[in-house]
Parts: C-alpha cells; structure tokens; sequence
C-alpha cells in the first residue's frame, strides 16, 4: 500500500499530529486518514482491554434547526426522533423512496427544535443534498452542513471512563448509552457522548477544529499509565465488524434495505410518513429474500468483500456476495457478513465462499461475533 | 532494518537465501511492513515445480491479501508448515521465517537478483 502525499485528500486537524507519530495514512472517503499507528492487531487488543483513541473527524456533521425541525429529522430519518429527550442520540438510517439506504448516522437531540445527524464521511454531500432537498415539505426548519466546525476523537475500550473523566467536568458515570453532555475536556469545549463504533463501551468527543490536537494530546498523557494508545481505521474496522455493525459502502449501500440488512430495529414502524416507510411496509409484509449473516470460516482462508458466495455443487449460480471479512484479532477467527437467500441465514447453515478460485467452506453464526461482558 | 548480506531480493520483496543446490525464500521486512499483521499464509505443495515470477501463494494481513512470487525457477524441496500455525513470526523474524526451500533449476539464477544494498536503496 502506497503512503498517500496528494494534496487532493481533505485534512483532520490532527493530520500533521498523525504523520509526526509514524502513522500509516490511507486515503479513504475522500480524505488522508491514518490505517494504523504500530499495527491493527495491537491497536484492536488495546481498545478491548484497555482503550484506544482515534481520530474520526472525517465524519460529518448536518445540522437541522428551526421550529419544524422534529418533523424534519422525522422525514427523512427512518427512526423515530420523537422518541429523544434532549441530550439523547439514536441510531438511524436515511432512505430512498424505494426503501433502499442512502446512509446510516446517528441522530442527536441538541434541543427540542435543533438535532445533530453524524454522518459517514464519502457521503457528507450526497446526504447534505438530499436532507435540504426534502426537508422544506416539514414546514420551517434548515439544515446546515456543519462538518467544518467540528473535530471528533472517539476515546473506546472498557477504561475510557477512567481516562476521560480526570480531564472533565461532565460526570461520566452518571451519563447512560447513547447520551451526551456539553462541557470542557482538557479545557477545551467539548460534546462528550456515550458512543461509538468498536463493540465497546467508549466516548464520542466533538471539540472545535483548533483545540483538537490539545484534547488529543492530553487524553494520550493522562492515559498512558492505563494503556491507551492512538488508532487506525483499520483497527475501526476489525472491531466494528467483531461487534457486528455494518459499514456504509460494503454491508450497506442504495441497493440494500434495512430489512435485509437486519436493522429492522432502527424503523420507527409507529410513527406517521418517512421517505421510503410505504416501501419498507411493503416488503415487511411480503418477507425478504435475502438476509444480512454473519459467519465464520472452517475451512483455511479469509473471505473477503466481493467474495461471491455458493450453495451446493460447483456448477451452481452464486447466491450471495460476502459483504466484509477478515481474520479478528481479539477472537482469532475468520469471520465475516454476507447476504444470503433468507432459509440460509439461520445460524448452522453452510455455504462455500469463492476466495480466489478456492471453494472453502464457511457457517452462518449469531451477531454480534463479539460481545462485551456487561 | 538490515537486509543479510549473504541473501538476494526481488522487486516483489521476497529474499532468497541460496545454500548449495538449494535456496530458502521467505519476503522481506520492508514486505511484513507494508503488509502490517499477517494472518494467514498459503503455500504449494513439496514437489511442485515454480517459474520465476510465477505465484506460489499468498499471504493475508488483517487488512490485505498478497500474492508471493517465485524469485527463481525450480522445484519445492520443502514447505514451512509451521507458517500455517503461526502466521505471525513472519512480522516478528521475517528474515528468519522462510517459507519454501527451492531447487533451483539455475544455480546461477540467484546471481541476477538484487544484493542487500541494492535492495536497501530500492526499499528506501
């Protein structure tokens, strides 16, 4: 892989600080991002049993504010938003009218007329556009592309909580899942909110652009004893797929609904009209095809995306396409996703995965691969 | 890192250590770097007969798959087999964790490849 030095890749402000650290940068969703500091496999065991830091500023920010905003979000986000307190975040999906997803995101509540979507960061335009596009129809809301204004570090692994609150006003351990709170880290500004993208649990830190190298810095020092360590995207990528979240690109995209890609539970099925509701009731009611699995390997070998999948005899048509795959470092496994016709993906079944002209042999298992003990 | 003077390289970043009428081929540190945690490796069977240039397996890192490159013609004499197991002494030793042992059918083969500056000035 080709160290990226174009200057045609978009900066976090924690470029400089990634490059002068020895990381490895990539390009990916249009931006220069660090793959890995000191490797994936060391990065990912960090975050299980100690904590990881990363930086994922590259992920937008769209702001929806006015009067009318609830019914805004409540448009073109398929969850239901009226179900947030201010203070709370969801996990959500945008639609087309066919039912099909343009983006996953997480839907903060700011306040009562103003919400915070983050979004993934190759689509930051795609959905910006379409969000301001749909929403004058809700009555008097805006949205904002925001993106600029902020930075975003997400601190995971089971002593973030430790590490993070000696450097904060907001009182962590009174704060629940999928809350935030507003305050100082390292006195700088910061949104501080209980999520993230690693199976663990972890915070979200959205600071202004120019403090994000100071509350990068300080989190690294104030945990060094309790063994943080700076992260990658690749090591993002091993650990979401162990805790089985999907990934914008390669297990969703505008030709998969959240129905075939088991995120049923993100659809506010209750609440009045979204884009793509009349779509997705539809094939509720007619039952799905295919269906979103995950598996591990038992012959020898790693699927990966694009692998194309078969049941029965050499001569018989693919059936499904591997979606992501690797070797895990925490679990040792090859494992991975894959749509498959809907009586397949129940866990036990067997199907073969072509990897490189090799039939090998893989069983559809439970997700998440990897859960955290409570 | 220093590349053993007594070994040649490819482009394709596999080393070749020649010993008489046999040579053992491995990749190179600048190679497990690039790579980053390697994983799994796949590997001919003995007796298989390679061309220079030609593929005798792969080896996958959590991130990438890549293919491993004859450095010289000649037949598979012998296969690492502990490499299934362990993956990864191949980030921790690269130099040391060979891979096959060849026959060459060219014993002067070898002296065409790249010696150890060579290959330091290509990798730098």
């Amino acid at each position: 892989m080709e160290q990226a030095t174009t200057a045609s890749y978009k900066k976090t402000p924690l470029n400089s600080r990634h490059r002068s650290s020895g990381a490895k940068m990539v390009p990916f969703g249009g931006w220069e991002m660090p793959l890995e500091y000191s490797s994936i496999a060391e990065e990912h065991m960090a975050v299980r049993t100690s904590a990881g830091l990363f930086d994922v500023s590259h992920m937008g920010e769209i702001e929806i504010a006015g009067k009318d905003a609830l019914a805004a979000v409540q448009a073109v986000s398929a969850n239901d938003a009226s179900r947030l307190q201010v203070g709370q975040a969801q996990y959500s999906v945008l639609l087309t009218p066919q039912g099909t997803i343009i983006d996953d995101l997480l839907v903060s509540r700011l306040a009562a007329a103003h919400f915070l979507l983050v979004v993934n960061a190759g689509n930051i335009q795609k959905d910006y556009a379409w969000i301001a596009g749909h929403i004058a129809a809700a009555g008097d809301a805006v949205a904002v592309d925001a993106s600029s204004r902020y930075a975003l570090l997400a601190l995971q692994g089971p002593r973030a909580l430790e590490i993070l609150q000696p450097l904060t006003d907001v009182d962590l351990a009174a704060m629940k899942y999928y809350r935030f709170a507003h305050g100082e880290v390292a006195s700088v500004r910061a949104t501080v909110s209980r999520t993230g993208y690693t199976g663990e649990d972890g915070f979200e830190i959205f600071v202004p652009p120019p403090s994000a190298d100071r509350a990068w810095q300080a989190i690294l020092q104030t945990g060094r004893s309790a063994g943080v360590i700076p992260c990658g995207l690749g090591a993002r990528d091993t650990l979401r797929l162990e805790a089985g979240m999907r990934l914008y690109g390669n297990d969703i995209d505008e030709t998969t609904t959240p129905l075939e890609a088991d995120l049923g539970w993100t659809i506010g099925w209750r609440k009045d009209d979204f884009i793509g509701a009349a779509a997705l009731r539809e094939q509720k009611a007619a039952g799905v095809r295919r269906k979103i699995a995950g598996f591990e390997m038992i012959d020898p070998g790693i699927a990966r995306h694009g692998h194309d999948v078969y049941i029965g005899g050499t001569d018989a048509a693919p059936v499904g396409k591997v979606t992501s795959g690797t070797q895990t470092p925490y679990l040792k496994k090859a494992i991975g996703m894959a749509y498959l016709p809907v009586e397949h993906a129940t866990p036990g079944a067997q199907f073969d995965v072509d990897i490189r002209g090799r039939r090998a042999r893989a069983r559809v298992v439970p997700m998440p691969f990897y859960k955290r003990k409570a | 890192m220093t590349y053993p003077a007594g070994f040649r390289y490819t482009k394709d970043h596999e080393w070749v250590d020649p010993s008489g009428d046999r040579a053992r081929v491995g990749i190179t540190d600048y190679a497990q770097r690039q790579l980053g945690d390697v994983v799994y490796i796949e590997l001919p069977d003995v007796g298989a007969t390679l061309k220079k240039g030609q593929s005798f397996g792969t080896i996958e890192s959590v991130k990438a798959v890549s293919e491993l490159y004859a450095p010289l013609s000649g037949e598979v004499v012998e296969v690492n087999t502990a490499l299934k197991n362990k993956p990864e002494v191949v980030n921790a030793d690269p130099h040391g964790s060979w891979m096959i042992v060849l026959k060459p059918a060219d014993a002067a083969e070898a002296g065409t490849l790249l010696d150890a500056t060579q290959y330091a000035d290509l990798t730098r």
